[in-house]
């Protein structure tokens, strides 16, 4: 190999983590601001992000036969309605079922299983139990070539740039608005914050709905990488609780940092092993820290 | 002209004799009935008369299915085809389905129920089997190997049934494997596999490891010049016993090198370092076994990475026409795949097959390799059924070896003394409609060969 194409390698190596990374960040993020202001474990948060994947699908479907000439941009417009209806869905599931679980951990986590079965089934009796293929925008496909031998993916740059935007909002909304203010009064004292007169329910309701609502673009986003099916969120679910218990429930930067943390780790060892050994590894380093720090790498600094 | 004809058919088919009377003898049962009205003979001209009997004997064939006594029932009492206290009376057979309609692999096995479902339909159609209509019980393995197990016992020891139609993956095979041959029942089983197995119990209806490897290996390396191999798969038993055998074969056989050998968890989603290492191993062909949701993801990042058909040869063993829903043509097109059917294949018996699929299940229905190997079961076992004159397991266990199907859609197949198919293999190359182009087959049926000597 010559000194251009090992360059070549190791820039696409790169990129390859920050992809992962920002994949990783992008399924965690709903996850964390639910668990950490709600002490809520929503197993059904793959499927949220099925909702998402499905919204693509039918936002691709309509256009194809209805607008034909809309196509290249139809993706922008889909990504905000995966956002609206996974909101939709995740407010009515709160109401509906999460609302009589509160301080109930263990039930939050059997009921959210539940209905993450029960969205599957429904998924499957809607759509059929088959794959879908979303028709992509062609500007999304293939890959970008600065120069030979160096191929960029698109759809890696794409979701990049959406898990930044993502990520932005969030910690924007979380330090820089009334709710946020709000949500981090009630993760920091749930009592108090109700006697100073915060609607702590209403609070969470809307919590959840915006996790949800994460959750459901970040399914928009994957089916540019990944499959769309009734089953395709249990494909990220497992990774999207590893980021959120190792980077420390109640800490968004914890999330970043533990996404990073992964996906470097992943991304390196799978390029010097095979993939089940680099699988191995990573679970590995990440229970041996998880012994040493339980909390996760970054603990949120709160009295309970 | 007729004769040598006849005498042909009957000397390369010995199934021929046992086979149902057609709707020929059925039109003269229903003619010698003195309640038909001869009124009308009169007024009919003789071309007129002659649809007509067309049209009456169609009508005639669910009925004289239905009154045994009438047509061969007689020849076949229920007290001489079933010795062995099988769900059978004189009107109807029992057959079992024992598929997952939920969970994750019914992605996968909704094709092979539908496809038993229509081949079920179409030999009641047509008078049953021995003069019998067969009722299916269908039962819901949930994609859950214990559920599977529990299911297979159900329908053999409660229901009774004559013959299974079932499974998908081998983890529910190997599941079900102890139930049927400790009960003694029947399984037909659709998927190809990775070979290494042989029971009584079970026809494989799917080509074995070698019969889909081996073809496809000394294709590439004859008409595409690959020298190098970089083998990928799923982490489980079939990609890896399927590997083990294209490595044998591509470097004790061919000498030719494997360059790279990878596996990943199912349901991996990210390969983009995989990619890489392809790029730095650049190997002639890249030979993929990646399965279910990891598949779609697999080819979007390669499309992405820059490998597409122009500067890379695949060849791949686990996408069928099902998969292509799900990836997408335009996300792999130009990549090669050896499966022993395509639902493009030009021939007059796939023509009907598509054709009748289609008319039940909807225009935009595709077919795959399984399904259509799914289809072949029920007719198998009619045939068999028929040869042996009797419902019994252990007869037609025996009778099994040397049945043939000529209505198949892949084109001619047989069962072997070891229980799988005598079967062509294809290579079709994946069109950005989804569907495959075939380039080459196999010029003879290629033998199964489940315990291959040299590739343990």
């Amino acid at each position: 190999m010559t000194a251009a194409e090992i360059t070549n390698i190791v820039m696409m190596q790169g990129f390859a983590g920050l992809s992962l990374f920002s994949v990783l960040l992008l399924m965690g993020l709903g996850l964390a601001i639910i668990f950490g202001q709600m002490g809520v474990i929503n197993m059904a948060h793959g499927e949220f992000m099925t909702i998402g994947a499905y919204t693509i699908f039918l936002c691709s479907s309509l256009t194809q036969s209805y607008a034909p000439g809309f196509m290249p941009y139809y993706f922008f417009f889909a990504i905000i309605a995966a956002f609206i209806l996974a909101f939709a869905f995740g407010w009515l599931a709160e109401w509906a079922l999460i609302r009589h679980l509160y301080r109930r951990p263990l039930d939050t986590l059997l009921a959210t299983w539940g209905l993450s079965l029960g969205m599957q089934q429904a998924f499957r009796s809607t759509f059929g139990a088959k794959e879908v293929s979303p028709t992509v925008p062609d500007w999304l496909l293939g890959s970008w070539m600065p120069h030979e031998g160096l191929d960029i993916p698109i759809n890696g740059m794409f979701v990049m740039g959406l898990t930044l935007l993502v990520t932005g909002g969030v910690f924007l909304m979380l330090y820089r608005s009334r709710w946020g203010l709000r949500v981090r009064a009630t993760v920091a004292n749930r009592t108090m914050a109700n006697a100073i007169g915060i609607n702590t329910r209403k609070t969470d309701r809307m919590t959840f709905a915006i996790g949800c609502g994460i959750a459901g673009v970040a399914g928009a986003a994957f089916t540019t990488i990944g499959s769309t099916g009734p089953t395709s969120g249990s494909l990220y679910i497992v990774d999207a609780f590893l980021v959120v218990t190792f980077g420390g429930a109640a800490s968004l930067l914890g999330t970043v940092a533990s996404a990073f943390g992964i996906a470097q780790t992943q991304s390196v060892s799978e390029f010097f092993m095979t993939g089940s050994m680099a699988k191995v590894l990573t679970l590995l380093l990440i229970i041996s820290i998880l012994m040493i720090r339980p909390q996760g790498l970054f603990a949120a600094k709160v009295r309970r | 002209m007729c004769r040598p004809a006849v005498s042909n058919f009957t000397s390369a088919d010995p199934t021929v004799l046992a086979r149902p009377l057609d709707r020929k003898e059925n039109l003269m049962t229903r003619r010698n009935r003195p309640d038909t009205p001869d009124t009308e003979k009169e007024v009919l001209s003789p071309d007129a008369l002659a649809r007509r009997r067309i049209a009456m004997g169609l009508a005639a064939a669910p009925f004289a299915a239905a009154v045994p006594g009438l047509s061969f029932g007689a020849d076949f009492p229920t007290a001489k085809v079933n010795t062995t206290g099988l769900a059978i009376t004189d009107k109807e057979v029992t057959v079992g389905q024992l598929h997952s309609a939920t969970g994750t692999m019914a992605i996968s096995e909704t094709g092979s129920i539908q496809a038993e479902r229509l081949a079920i339909e179409q030999i009641n159609a047509m008078g049953g089997v021995l003069g019998r209509q067969i009722k299916v019980i269908q039962e819901d393995g949930q994609s859950d190997w214990p559920t599977f197990a529990e299911k297979a016992k159900k329908l053999l020891v409660n229901d009774k049934v004559a013959a299974v139609f079932g499974c998908w993956t081998s983890a529910s095979r190997k599941a079900v494997l102890p139930v049927f041959e400790k009960e003694n029942g029947m399984l037909y089983y659709p998927t190809f596999y990775e070979g290494l197995e042989q029971s009584k119990n079970v026809i494989y209806t799917g080509q074995e490891a070698t019969q889909q490897i081996i073809y496809g290996l000394d294709w590439v390396a004859k008409e595409k010049g690959a020298k190098s191999f970089f083998l990928i798969g799923s982490d489980y038993i079939w990609p890896r016993t399927s590997n083990k055998i294209a490595r044998k074969h591509i470097e004790n056989f061919q000498k030719s090198k494997v360059v790279g050998e990878e596996y990943y968890p199912l349901g991996h989603t990210n390969f983009n370092s995989l990619i890489n290492k392809i790029k730095v191993a650049k190997p002639d062909c890249v030979y993929a076994i990646v399965v279910g949701g990891s598949n779609v993801a697999f080819y979007k990042q390669m499309k992405a990475a820059g490998i597409t058909a122009d500067k890379q040869l695949l060849l791949t063993i686990s996408v069928t026409e099902d998969e292509l829903l799900g990836i997408g043509g335009e996300n792999c097109n130009g990549f090669y795949a050896c499966m022993k059917y395509f639902q493009s294949l030009d021939n007059a018996n796939n023509k009907k097959f598509v054709d009748a699929f289609k008319a039940k299940y909807g225009a935009k229905a595709v077919i795959g390799d399984v399904t259509q190997a799914a289809y072949l079961g029920p007719w198998l076992w009619k045939a068999t059924v028929e040869k042996a004159g009797s419902f019994d397991i252990d007869k037609v266990a025996a009778a099994s070896p040397g049945i043939e199907f000529k209505g198949a859609p892949e084109g001619y197949v047989k069962i072997h003394e070891n229980h799988h198919l005598w079967s062509k293999a294809r290579i079709g190359q994946i069109q950005t409609d989804g569907q495959f182009k075939m380039i080459a087959e196999s010029s003879d049926l290629i033998e199964p060969n489940p315990f291959p000597k040299g590739y343990q």
